[in-house]
């Protein structure tokens, strides 16, 4: 039984140690500093990087966290603070249902209420629908943060005649603050690897974006399209980029690991 | 006293003199639900002393100290009748905030709880700051004073910045009632402000509840009988959601009117 379960355990690392082996020996080997600064060569040409499409996803990033991070923010303190049983089973009961949509679903549906009546794919659009799917996300690890800040801070606060809602923003916010920013990276890191709802949305560029409303470029679009090229060149590139998103993923994990092992190492530390 | 008539004014069975009552309580009922966990508790705490609740675990004492700053509202299906006058002010009046009561009636709990994220000083002053108190020669000044009358303010006047949660248990709870004592409250409530510390640490609190009923009144709750003898100067013996027997402390530890008082006072139950 023992043995069953540890060849268990052991076929869920071996995906990820396969894939890091794969990326590392393929995708490593074709970085280089014109992967990160040049744009990608017309077809046949040799070289080029992926310069717009790291940057595309930063942009992309930056405007889902614009959406995603406050609302789903809110809706988290709304969920723990406020609201009553009922509405709250229903509010949570959606947001679960809502982070097992598939992502392309959520492409269809932005597509419907911005790309067409926009006329066009665009970074705004792509933006909109990972800032979407992180609403329910952040919402949730919100609620789950905050419910464990214990009770005895909220009395002590009440108890010294502070109202309710700066109880909530400057003491319950504040202590959970750690825990909220690691779910706010989490649903980033998550929404960073997102490709279905892209093709719907930002659609991909060859070059530069210079306004929100033409499509942009983003890390895994550029590898959809080079990994479904007929070319060995195109087929490095995306190796690469799959490896530089990997990585980026990765810091992301290590940089909460390392963000809640300081707050079990030191609870007392102020600053976040 | 068992039986208390309703709305008559009552006094311990043997008033000290010159008392002016910080609180009356009349006919106080809290039910949680379907639970009636207060029953027509009438009691007038008196100003500048301190009172001691006593009686077994769930007996609503708790309860009765929560109702003297609201706190028991945050309960769900809390639902309180009856009347609580804070030197005369009605404080369930329709017009009267929750958030006021608590900034008269302040609270010390039986965990102590400084504010993880914030500094010894933060935690002291942070009653006035969030409540609009903004100059910094106030709040240094206050901090001073409410950590000096909480007894601490020597062991941390050299790392005021250094975060509260650094201090001792004992030292914690010392921080808490300075907390409190920044808003300059009237009545200081204290929900077994000793039951987590070792007997150091809670000789040093009791010490401290005698110290500063010179200038606030004191209600506290407690399980330890030999600490409501010590350091109270009235005390109330509640059963079963209702108040037994309400007098000075001596009498109550020394020649209980009620039999249930004194099998309680002297260990026989509870």
């Amino acid at each position: 039984m023992q043995s069953l379960t540890f060849v268990c355990a052991l076929l869920v690392v071996l995906p990820l140690v396969m894939v890091f082996y794969h990326l590392l020996r393929e995708g490593f080997s074709s970085l280089n500093w014109n992967f990160f600064t040049q744009l990608p060569k017309a077809v046949g040409e040799k070289g080029g990087g992926m310069a717009n499409a790291i940057v595309g996803t930063f942009i992309l990033l930056i405007q889902a966290a614009l959406l995603g991070v406050p609302v789903g923010v809110l809706g988290g303190i709304y969920l723990s603070e406020y609201g009553g049983t009922k509405l709250n089973w229903w509010i949570r009961f959606a947001a679960d249902i809502l982070n097992g949509v598939p992502s392309i679903t959520w492409g269809i549906v932005v597509y419907a209420l911005m790309v067409i009546p926009m006329h066009g794919s665009s970074a705004l659009a792509g933006g909109v629908v990972l800032g979407m799917m992180m609403i329910p996300l952040v919402m949730r690890t919100t609620e789950e943060v905050l419910q464990l800040v214990p009770a005895g801070y909220r009395e002590a606060a009440y108890a010294l005649g502070i109202a309710k809602w700066k109880t909530i923003v400057k003491i319950v916010l504040r202590t959970a603050m750690k825990g909220i920013v690691t779910g706010v990276l989490l649903a980033l890191a998550r929404v960073a690897g997102e490709t279905a709802p892209l093709l719907f949305t930002a659609l991909g560029n060859l070059g530069w974006t210079h306004h929100l409303t033409e499509p942009i470029a983003a890390i895994p679009l550029q590898i959809f399209n080079y990994a479904i090229s007929p070319y060995d060149d195109w087929h490095r590139q995306a190796w690469a980029g799959a490896f530089v998103l990997l990585m980026l993923v990765l810091a992301v994990n290590v940089g909460v690991r390392f963000l809640t092992r300081d707050r079990l190492a030191k609870p007392n530390s102020r600053t976040l | 006293m068992a039986a208390t008539p309703p709305l008559k004014p009552i006094h311990p069975t043997e008033p000290a003199t010159g008392i002016v009552p910080a609180l009356t309580v009349r006919d106080l009922s809290i039910s949680f639900g379907k639970n009636k966990v207060l029953k027509n508790v009438s009691i007038d705490i008196a100003a500048k002393s301190v009172t001691a609740i006593i009686g077994p675990s769930g007996c609503g004492k708790s309860t009765f100290l929560r109702a003297l700053n609201r706190l028991h509202e945050l309960t769900p299906e809390a639902r309180m009748e009856g009347d609580i006058r804070l030197f005369g002010d009605d404080i369930y009046a329709r017009n009267v905030e929750p958030v006021l009561v608590r900034r008269r009636v302040g609270m010390v709990f039986q965990k102590s709880n400084p504010f993880p994220t914030m500094s010894i000083a933060e935690n002291v002053t942070v009653g006035l700051r969030l409540n609009g108190v903004h100059d910094k020669k106030t709040l240094a000044e206050r901090t001073e004073q409410s950590l000096t009358m909480a007894a601490l303010w020597d062991e941390v006047k050299d790392r005021l910045n250094a975060p509260a949660i650094s201090l001792s248990g004992g030292q914690q709870q010392r921080l808490c009632i300075a907390r409190a004592l920044a808003v300059k409250p009237n009545v200081l409530l204290m929900d077994e402000p000793a039951s987590a510390l070792d007997p150091l640490a809670t000789a040093k609190i009791e010490e401290l509840i005698v110290d500063l009923k010179k200038e606030y009144t004191i209600v506290i709750v407690t399980h330890n009988m030999q600490q409501a003898a010590r350091s109270s100067d009235f005390a109330a013996f509640f059963y079963l959601g209702e108040l037994v027997e309400f007098g000075t402390t001596t009498k109550i530890f020394t020649n209980p009117v009620q039999k249930r008082t004194e099998d309680y006072v002297t260990g026989r139950f509870g």
